[in-house]
């Protein structure tokens, strides 16, 4: 029998692993990833050139990055890697990529999606403003070209990444001008037996805050954005915010960096046609997935942040898991132990992603308190007014619909960063639960598509 | 009016079951739609928006000034927006041939007082810097224009509400039936609603509800693409369609005043009136790209933020099925548009409420009544 062709999305720490495995059963799989180097978000790779050590770069985490960076440098010859190739589409056994220009399809008997995530937003007033990024984007500016986002950033959001980021620009010699956290200490103790179950991470939590408090830096708990403050020429100035004890306080800056937790990556699931649920503790619709890796869809795979977000160890786990599982579905070999054992170890980052959810949870309210005139949509600059104006006069209580009738999810980003808190205004507005509202149908192609890309002849 | 029972049942909230329902209730007909989803959810909220007379099928250009007229008074009529804007509609021709097609059409639709007007060489690249250079002429029809198709039915919905219509979304209708002199639809979620007459307008659906009447037609689901690339300037002005016997030339072009830019066809896809969805082929895409790159350089620059496909019902001669039933008295139909139903949407709403609140209608419809399907009898097939 020829032998199966299986494709990698993501060369991540789920794909990377995943990867790993199907090339130990003797498979060469097909990995692809939009960026030019592997290592995903969190092990993002310095451009060629760059000289900074493990140590510099990834802190607490440099032995687990560089393992898996040679990990993937071994598989070397053993894979069919395509670095900077976009998957756009999926039809049925194709998965449809784009290269410098270039269209082409791959057939596929597995595939498995290791997409990643990105930052989870709630819109503020004034976001809009030239200066304000993702806490992602404000890493991956640090990670790749050795810069920051501004001379004084203020961290505001809440979730790991946030004191995480604030700590490593802090170290790199930035000014941070204060880590605003929407969720509250007491959050955090009620779930902190969850958080236990990774006490090392927990730990390396700590140690982010103290080095931080150490700094000088200003660390608030329980605050309620208010404001970016700032101007389309200078772009941000400064940040309002309302603390826990209710006063008014503002904070000087020229960069926000804003996150509330991840969002995983869903387009290729959808465009495959998988299943999703409605999960009620991260207030989010996942694609439905078996511990295992197992889609709804026979032969479609998802492994690591692209399905729930179990951190960066969840994802190795997750695409070996994956990978284990594809294997078994294709008729070959698996060790059963190792994927019990893989098993036990997911339960416990399970537990710990479900004490992050009720940690550093989702600033519903927020959602509700958005002045009419703030921006939710930065793409197609549509107001929270506007969407509330469709979802009460013209009765747009459907996601898909609050988006054909205000443009909310319409433009570039097709709705990845600001579907989830147009959901949450929707719900509000219209007084239904937010499962009720839905989720913005995935439409090709996943990222925006030139139209000088032509279709490459095989 | 019990709200189970009206005068008239509209079967498909779709642009056409919609207006049906504004038109009747402005005659003072009671009227009750009722929709599988949302209303204006499928071929009607998904179309790529022409609103244009030119290139129609000179049999149906009297329907299609009816809606003309219509479209034109809009905002006050139904009291709302529906972005209908009037830069005129350019179709184009590559070959020598097809300009000698438009040449034709041009007269042929003097009489139906189209006007339009040929344009060729300095004066078009003049007028239309951003044509490719492939193209030869340009037959321009100054009063068409385009639409935002996702407001239009919904629009139409409200407007009708707001004088007295009931419509039930997300209400499916499982089982027609004609009982006693009434009508009856039975719902999937058990309600039943029943009414002396009724008007089938359920799209690509239509094709098994008028079978369940003994009328069977030969109608093709199929999903025509779309897609939207990002903003550039605004400067196109007029839509523009490319006359072409090759379905894979067979583009059409509309700039929004916000700058993206809205393009269809060269290719339909599959349509699954079961899971009600139509996927995109990606084989369509690139062959989109490749002629719009022929027929607006400028536009190759840019790039695609989403695609997208609807499901319409086709007829094998594109022509509707629009009329009373051959066989069952107090029914009605108005499915099957062939690609072509937004622009006359409102029309055939019009008509069809006078032709069932008066049992006959001012605008032709004769070549699209459903009697041209009628079988013949199974001896003379057995015999052929
Ligand atoms: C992608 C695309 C592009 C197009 N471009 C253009 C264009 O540029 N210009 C133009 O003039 N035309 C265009 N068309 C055609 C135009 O959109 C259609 O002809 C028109 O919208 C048809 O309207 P309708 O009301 O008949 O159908 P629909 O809008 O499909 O409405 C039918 C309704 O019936 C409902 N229904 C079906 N079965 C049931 C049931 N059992 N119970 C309850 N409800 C039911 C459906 O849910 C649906 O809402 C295009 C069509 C598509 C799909």
């Amino acid at each position: 029998m020829a032998q199966a062709r299986v494709v990698v999305v993501g060369a991540g720490p789920a794909g990377v692993r995943c990867a790993e495995q199907l090339v130990a059963a003797g498979l060469r799989p097909i990995v692809i990833d939009e960026g030019r180097r592997d290592g995903g978000q969190i092990y993002r790779r310095q451009p060629e050139g760059f000289t900074r050590s493990y140590a510099t770069l990834y802190g607490s985490e440099a032995q687990r990055a560089e393992s898996l960076h040679r990990g993937f440098d071994a598989l070397k010859g053993r894979i069919d890697y395509r670095s900077e190739t976009l998957a756009w589409n999926i039809t049925a056994g194709e998965l449809h990529v784009v290269h410098e220009g270039a269209a082409s399809r791959i057939g596929f008997d597995a595939l498995i999606i290791c997409s990643g995530a990105t930052d989870r937003l709630m819109p503020v007033k004034g976001w809009h403003y030239a200066g304000t990024y993702s806490l992602g984007a404000a890493q991956i500016a640090l990670k790749s070209q050795a810069c920051s986002v501004g001379r004084e950033v203020v961290f505001m959001g809440t979730g790991p990444l946030l004191y995480l980021v604030a700590y490593q620009y802090l170290k790199a010699g930035a000014k941070v001008a204060g880590v605003l956290d929407t969720s509250r200490l007491r959050d955090q103790l009620k779930a902190l037996p969850q958080l236990l179950a990774r006490p090392r991470l927990l730990r390396n939590g700590l140690s982010f805050m103290a080095s931080l408090r150490k700094a000088g830096v200003p660390l608030l708990a329980g605050i309620e954005p208010l404001e970016i403050k700032g101007d389309a020429q200078q772009g941000v100035q400064s940040v309002v915010v309302r603390e826990a004890n209710g006063a008014q306080r503002e904070i000087a800056c020229d960069a926000v960096a804003m996150g509330y937790h991840l969002r995983p990556e869903t387009q290729l699931a959808d465009l495959a046609r998988c299943a999703f649920r409605f999960d009620p503790e991260g207030r989010q619709w996942l694609p439905e997935v078996t511990l295992e890796g197992r889609s709804s869809v026979p032969g479609v795979y998802l492994a690591g942040d692209g399905a729930r977000i179990l951190g960066a160890d969840g994802a190795e786990n997750a695409g070996r898991l994956a990978a284990l599982s594809a294997l078994a579905d294709l008729g070959l070999q698996v060790d059963r132990a190792a994927v019990e054992q893989l098993l036990g170890q997911q339960q416990k980052m399970d537990r710990f992603r479900r004490g992050l959810v009720q940690g550093f949870p989702w600033p519903v309210q927020q959602a509700a308190q958005l002045p009419d005139e703030a921006i939710v949509c930065r793409c197609e600059s549509i107001t929270a007014g506007e969407l509330r104006r469709v979802t009460r006069e013209m009765g747009a209580c459907e996601a898909n619909r609050a988006k054909a009738f205000s443009r909310v999810g319409m433009g570039r980003c097709q709705g990845r960063y600001c579907g989830q808190a147009g959901a949450e205004i929707v719900a509000h507005a219209a007084g239904v639960p937010v499962e009720l509202v839905g989720r913005l149908r995935g439409q090709a192609p996943v990222k925006p598509l030139a139209v000088v890309t032509r279709e490459e002849q095989e | 009016m019990n709200a189970q029972s009206a005068d008239v049942l509209i079967i498909g909230g779709g642009l056409m079951g919609a207006s049906a329902a504004y038109f009747l209730r402005r005659r003072g007909v009671s009227v009750i739609v009722l929709e599988r989803g949302l209303v204006g959810q499928q071929a009607s909220g998904t179309n790529f928006g022409n609103a244009r007379r030119q290139a129609r099928n000179l049999q149906q250009l009297p329907l299609a000034n009816r809606a003309y007229e219509i479209w034109k008074q809009l905002p006050q009529l139904i009291d709302d927006d529906l972005e209908f804007v009037q830069p005129g509609h350019i179709r184009v021709a590559y070959t020598e041939e097809q300009v000698g097609v438009l040449e034709k059409y041009a007269r042929d639709t003097r009489e139906y007082g189209l006007h339009l007007q040929m344009i060729y060489g300095d004066e078009m690249r003049a007028r239309y810097p951003f044509l490719g250079k492939e193209v030869r002429a340009a037959s321009l029809s100054p009063d068409d224009g385009h639409a935002n198709p996702r407001l239009a039915a919904p629009a139409f919905a409200r407007a009708a509400i707001r004088i007295g219509a009931h419509i039930f979304e997300n209400t499916e209708v499982t089982e027609l039936a004609k009982e006693g002199g009434e009508f009856r639809a039975g719902c999937s979620d058990g309600r039943v609603f029943r009414a002396p007459s009724m008007l089938v307008a359920s799209g690509a659906w239509g094709d098994t509800m008028s079978a369940q009447f003994g009328e069977p037609v030969p109608l093709v689901a199929r999903g025509p693409q779309l897609g939207v690339t990002e903003p550039m300037p605004y400067r196109i002005g007029p839509s523009i369609g490319v006359a072409t016997p090759l379905l894979e030339e067979t583009l059409y072009v509309r700039q929004i005043k916000r700058g993206n830019i809205i393009f269809g066809g060269c290719g339909r896809g599959p349509a699954h009136t079961d899971t009600r969805r139509a996927y995109v082929l990606p084989e369509h895409i690139l062959t989109q790209f490749r002629q719009l790159a022929r027929l607006l350089p400028p536009v190759a620059r840019l790039s695609v933020i989403r695609t997208w496909s609807g499901i319409e019902g086709y007829m094998p001669d594109s022509l509707p099925i629009m009329g009373p039933s051959a066989k069952v008295s107090g029914l009605y139909y108005a499915f099957g548009f062939s690609g072509h139903g937004f622009q006359i949407g409102p029309g055939v709403g019009d008509v069809m409420a006078e032709l069932i609140a008066t049992g006959s209608t001012s605008t032709p419809i004769e070549p699209f009544l459903i009697k041209r399907f009628m079988q013949a009898p199974a001896e003379q097939v057995l015999a052929v």
